[in-house]
């Protein structure tokens, strides 16, 4: 089982574009990444011996609203082997929220990172198969974000009841 | 544009804008055909649609187009109170919502710091109902699926004896399948007066029915010809893509959230993880799910026979306890990101919270439903073969649609 200042340093030697910072309000513990290093990380994260985070649990989407102007990704890894949790949080802008797909390394990424493009519109880059999953495929707008409103008509269907 | 009396106006052009395939079949080889398996159909569980790519009997590729059920849990979740939840997470895997309501009522407690002072009536309370609901959900589980690779009586006989546990739940709580019966901090209401002799009676009645279910279904040749060997998920691509549950100790792993986290009393209680040992065929193949899932109803069956003891004898039910005591008047967490996870009968159901410590209201609740993760393993394992197969598969995925879609 691999203390936090194991996991942080590994971190820290995969990352070659911005220093991960500690997330102190995660439970369990985390970094805080820059968004061009999640693909190095996940790797070294997953593939390195000390580690072996072979589960990637949940991926989370947090819209923090059009005042704050950043959108969150949120990865809570879990290894099976060394029975550790750690979390990777990557901070993106609302403009332009585009993340690399960490589908090559887990493959249950793949339907998180879809849900999360449906509800909050995060772009995956490189998502093999990046469609809309739970709302329909011509749904305007993406429901779960902070100043989302509906459309009035879905297919002359009236969408308030 | 209708107007504001009319709901839907029907126009010839809406049936040609239906949902579109991934597949185009102006694109496809001349052998090759898409046919349109569900929403509405029985052996699809629900509202599950899959689209299946076919070389004559057999599967080239499988789409699953999901969420025909979605009832926005996550946007509910983030306009009500953390009490106010609960009824919309028995929502989520309706045929087991004790085993949801424990994870998220424990995921609240422990960002509360409230978890230690749970009394320990309470704790074995809610793992009591909570096995007995496992019960009735594998119960559905190896009975439909029984129903759906042609053997009728084992649902019958299933159907049955799961409504001996529906009225016990019923009579505890007051609703047959949505229970909003643990609480934050405690419970709606103690076990009514005689429930421990009639779960006494009921698991003394369930053990031979279990005998029979097993000569019947699970060591029937039938059965076995229709399983073993099919659907054969090997371990390392079951933890690549996230697979819990009966699904992957199926394949091999002895993996349980309840021994491995050790959560609420089940340290404190003694049962086995049954796996797959590939008995009938390879290791990982549907007849090792089911098997799997018939041996986890004998060792829930264990837990709850020590529950009892211990509600009968150190725990016993006293005039001045009350499960509400303890039930936190204002529910505000501290600002934080919290992930709490338990063992569902599917697998692992997590729960994501972000609180963000001015209000009573959850500014993200993710659910990480394990249903929907254990969906996404079909088009890797349903490549190849026939399409009887197929729905073999599908069946011992267990997957339920209010939990997939949420």
């Amino acid at each position: 089982m691999a203390s936090f200042e194991q996991i942080l340093s590994i971190v820290k030697d995969s990352c070659s574009y911005a220093e991960p910072k500690v997330d102190e309000r995660a439970t369990p513990k985390g970094v805080i990444l820059s968004r061009e290093d999640i693909i190095p990380v996940a790797r070294a994260m997953q593939q390195n011996p000390l580690l072996y985070f072979d589960m990637l649990s949940c991926i989370t989407g947090i819209d923090n609203g059009p005042e704050a102007r950043t959108m969150e990704v949120v990865y809570n890894l879990y290894s099976i082997p060394f029975n550790h949790h750690s979390t990777i949080r990557i901070i993106l802008s609302r403009d332009n929220p585009e993340v690399e797909s960490v589908s090559g390394v887990w493959k249950t990424a793949d339907w998180h990172e879809r849900e999360i493009f449906d509800m909050y519109g995060v772009v995956f880059i490189n998502h093999p198969d990046l469609r809309r999953i739970l709302m329909p495929a011509d749904w305007e707008g993406h429901p779960l974000r902070k100043d989302y409103t509906h459309q009035e008509y879905y297919r002359d269907i009236k969408v308030k009841y | 544009m209708p107007t504001d009396g009319v709901q839907y106006i029907s126009k010839p052009g809406n049936l040609f804008r239906s949902v579109p395939n991934k597949f185009d079949a102006a694109n496809l080889r001349s052998e090759e055909m898409i046919i349109n398996l569900g929403p509405q159909h029985p052996s699809t569980h629900g509202v599950l649609r899959l689209e299946v790519l076919m070389d004559g009997e057999i599967v080239k590729e499988v789409v699953p187009h999901i969420g025909y059920l979605h009832r926005c849990f996550e946007k509910h979740a983030e306009n009500l109170p953390y009490n106010q939840v609960i009824p919309f997470v028995d929502r989520l895997d309706y045929v087991s919502s004790m085993n949801s309501e424990h994870a998220y009522a424990m995921g609240v407690e422990r960002m509360l710091g409230i978890e230690h002072q749970i009394p320990k009536r309470v704790e074995y309370i809610r793992v009591l109902v909570a096995e007995l609901n496992r019960i009735a959900s594998h119960f559905i589980a190896i009975g439909t699926y029984g129903m759906d690779i042609g053997a009728f009586t084992p649902f019958f006989w299933l159907m049955r004896d799961r409504e001996h546990i529906l009225r016990l739940l019923e009579w505890a709580s007051g609703a047959r399948l949505l229970y909003n019966y643990i609480w934050i901090g405690g419970l709606f209401y103690d076990l009514p007066v005689g429930f421990e002799d009639r779960c006494r009676e009921f698991v003394h009645y369930i053990k031979p029915k279990l005998q029979e279910l097993e000569t019947i279904l699970i060591d029937n040749k039938i059965f076995i010809g229709r399983t073993a060997n099919v659907g054969v998920l090997p371990l390392e691509l079951a933890i690549n893509c996230g697979v819990t549950g009966p699904m992957l100790r199926g394949s091999g792993l002895r993996f349980d959230l309840r021994r491995v986290d050790g959560y609420s009393v089940y340290p404190e209680l003694d049962f086995e993880v049954p796996v797959g040992e590939g008995k009938m065929g390879t290791v990982g193949d549907c007849w090792d799910r089911t098997s799997v899932r018939v041996l986890e109803i004998h060792q829930s069956l264990r837990i709850i026979d020590q529950c009892l003891d211990k509600l009968t004898g150190e725990y016993i039910r006293t005039r001045d306890f009350d499960p509400q005591a303890l039930i936190p008047k204002k529910i505000r967490p501290s600002a934080q990101d919290f992930y709490v996870r338990a063992e569902i009968p599917k697998g692992e159901l997590g729960f994501f919270f972000r609180a963000d410590g001015t209000s009573d209201v959850p500014f993200r609740c993710k659910c990480r439903s394990c249903s929907f993760v254990n969906l996404s393993v079909l088009p890797e394992i349903a490549k190849g073969i026939l399409i009887a197969d197929l729905i073999a598969i599908i069946g011992s995925i267990d997957v339920v649609m209010g939990e997939v879609d949420r």
